[in-house]
């Protein structure tokens, strides 16, 4: 591994209820490159993703061992700020939640609630976020509107600008493409492979052609455990493990 | 096959029946309230308090339990609302992670849901004693409140409960507290605490036995919260018990009253709940 670590992920367990759903996890992400999330139903993707911003805590009993080193600081260590922690990554979630509120007020909720006041540099960053994720031009004339009047893949894209606005370093995407049309899909994706210049993105996919399009590395998951990690040509066209073979042939799923 | 035709005919007409056994039954008590109470309808039934021998069939009207009954019922609801948000949001943003406690809590408020209000008067009126508040519009709504806590706190519960996850873990992994990222799914839930609002005072209006007590009757409009409020149900049943027969009608004008006045309660809490939904996702 060249590229300086992004988030350090040494000797990570999860336990939910009885089951054991994250086995032994030691991966390096890298810094400002795409890194895809594949594997199976159920094998643990979208919980190793939400162990990076520490979402496990809500909802469920989750039992976390070992450390997730963002920047270098443990964000599982009891004396770290949360809300920190996840100020620092993006979340673009299966299908877009826009929060209920309208357009402009999605984008300024994150700034707002960490301190910005000033209408013009709210309205600057609104303006800044919504151009970079393409949706400005669409929106523009109609920034009061509710969110929830835009089509999900313009509500996707809005959700991605106000997880921008955080100024975040990281991108998380849970299957982000999963309720979108192919138009909105490649909008989106294009937007990652822009958007890696500035930030370090880890997607969860379990559509391989996606991850082959858009990442520069994969780490494969089965059964909770990492079973391999490289360059995308690499695991995709030159797997070293026989069931890495297996999955990206098809044979498991 | 026959069998599953006759059996789909079958299922059919039994809902047809349940239905207009409903629907028939909502007519016929309002008919029957019309039909009694509209020749007893007055301009004064409903602008003046009862004048000296109203209850022998003399003039005035039941304006006092009108504006003690809004009183009441608006009173407890909104205390109601200010102690069970909090409880809601708490049992579904707090606990969630310990879904034993949240459970056992929600079980409680099922329990107390059953509870007739004639316990929660006598609650209320220990409360009363224990204070030494007199038999008053406060005592009135403190055994009412705690009469409509349980119907606001499961309602808005189940309301939170249809809010999304992700709703809220988009808030979260923005960098919200987890009161902020509350704030997030009650914008969400205001259509529902509306529904809420009009559940808690539609009970709050039409119950006799919590206020028997607690909030006393009077023929004067209550001017502060010690003083006793008559209510519409107590007014009814009080004219109702009379042997006068003017009086007896004036019992069904006031029916007739009440409502109308939840009638237009839940064409209000309609038009807002419409009108608040429209930045729900």
């Amino acid at each position: 591994m060249t590229q300086f670590p992004h988030i350090s992920v040494q000797d990570l367990n999860v336990t939910i209820g009885n089951h054991h759903i994250l086995k032994d996890i030691n991966i390096n992400i890298p810094n400002k490159k795409v890194t895809s999330i594949i594997g199976p139903s159920g094998c643990g993707k979208t919980t190793l993703l939400k162990s990076f911003n520490r979402l496990l805590d809500n909802g469920v009993n989750a039992e976390v061992t070992g450390k997730v080193l963002v920047d270098g600081e443990n964000i599982y260590d009891p004396s770290v700020e949360v809300t920190h922690i996840r100020k620092k990554m993006g979340l673009l979630s299966q299908r877009p939640y826009p929060l209920p509120m309208s357009i402009y007020d999605n984008v300024a909720y994150g700034p707002r609630i960490h301190g910005i006041r000033k209408k013009a540099d709210l309205d600057q960053l609104v303006e800044q976020q919504l151009t970079a994720t393409g949706l400005w031009n669409e929106v523009k004339d109609r920034l009061n509107a509710p969110a929830s009047k835009l089509s999900i893949g313009q509500q996707q894209r809005l959700c991605l600008a106000r997880g921008l606005a955080v100024e975040p370093e990281i991108i998380l995407g849970d299957e982000s493409t999963s309720a979108l049309d192919p138009v909105s899909t490649q909008i989106i994706e294009n937007l990652f492979l822009e958007l890696k210049e500035k930030y370090t993105i880890v997607l969860v996919t379990h559509i391989l052609r996606q991850a082959r399009r858009v990442s520069d590395y994969i780490i494969f998951v089965y059964m909770g455990k990492i079973i391999e990690f490289g360059p995308t040509e690499e695991v995709l066209l030159n797997p070293k493990e026989e069931l890495t073979r297996e999955y990206v042939k098809g044979f498991i799923s | 096959m026959m069998k599953r035709k006759i059996e789909e005919l079958f299922i059919k007409f039994l809902m047809l029946v349940a239905t207009v056994i409903v629907v028939g039954s909502f007519f016929l008590i309002v008919g029957t309230i019309v039909s009694k109470g509209l020749p007893h309808m007055s301009l004064d039934m409903i602008t003046k308090t009862p004048g000296g021998g109203f209850y022998i069939g003399k003039e005035g009207g039941v304006l006092n339990a009108i504006i003690g009954s809004l009183y009441v019922a608006g009173g407890a609801t909104l205390l109601g609302l200010l102690i069970s948000i909090p409880v809601a949001i708490y049992l579904n943003m707090y606990l969630s992670g310990k879904n034993v406690i949240a459970n056992a809590i929600r079980l409680a408020f099922d329990v107390l849901f059953g509870i007739p209000s004639i316990v929660y008067g006598a609650f209320g009126f220990l409360i009363m004693v224990y204070f030494g508040i007199r038999t008053s519009l406060l005592g009135g709504i403190i055994a009412v409140t705690l009469l409509v806590i349980p119907i606001l706190v499961r309602t808005l519960d189940e309301v939170i409960r249809t809010v999304p996850h992700e709703l809220r873990d988009a808030a979260l992994s923005l960098g919200a507290t987890r009161w902020e990222a509350a704030k997030v799914v009650l914008r969400q839930i205001k259509p529902g605490i509306f529904t809420a609002i009009l559940l808690s005072f539609g009970r709050a209006i039409g119950d006799v036995a919590a206020v028997l007590f607690t909030a006393g009757f009077s023929d004067n409009i209550p001017t502060s919260l010690h003083e006793p409020a008559a209510t519409l149900p107590l007014a009814i049943f009080f004219q109702l018990s009379s042997a006068v027969e003017e009086v007896q009608g004036r019992a069904y004008a006031s029916a007739l009253i009440l409502t109308v006045v939840v009638l237009l309660i839940t064409v209000l809490s309609e038009i807002l709940v419409k009108k608040f939904s429209k930045h729900k996702i």
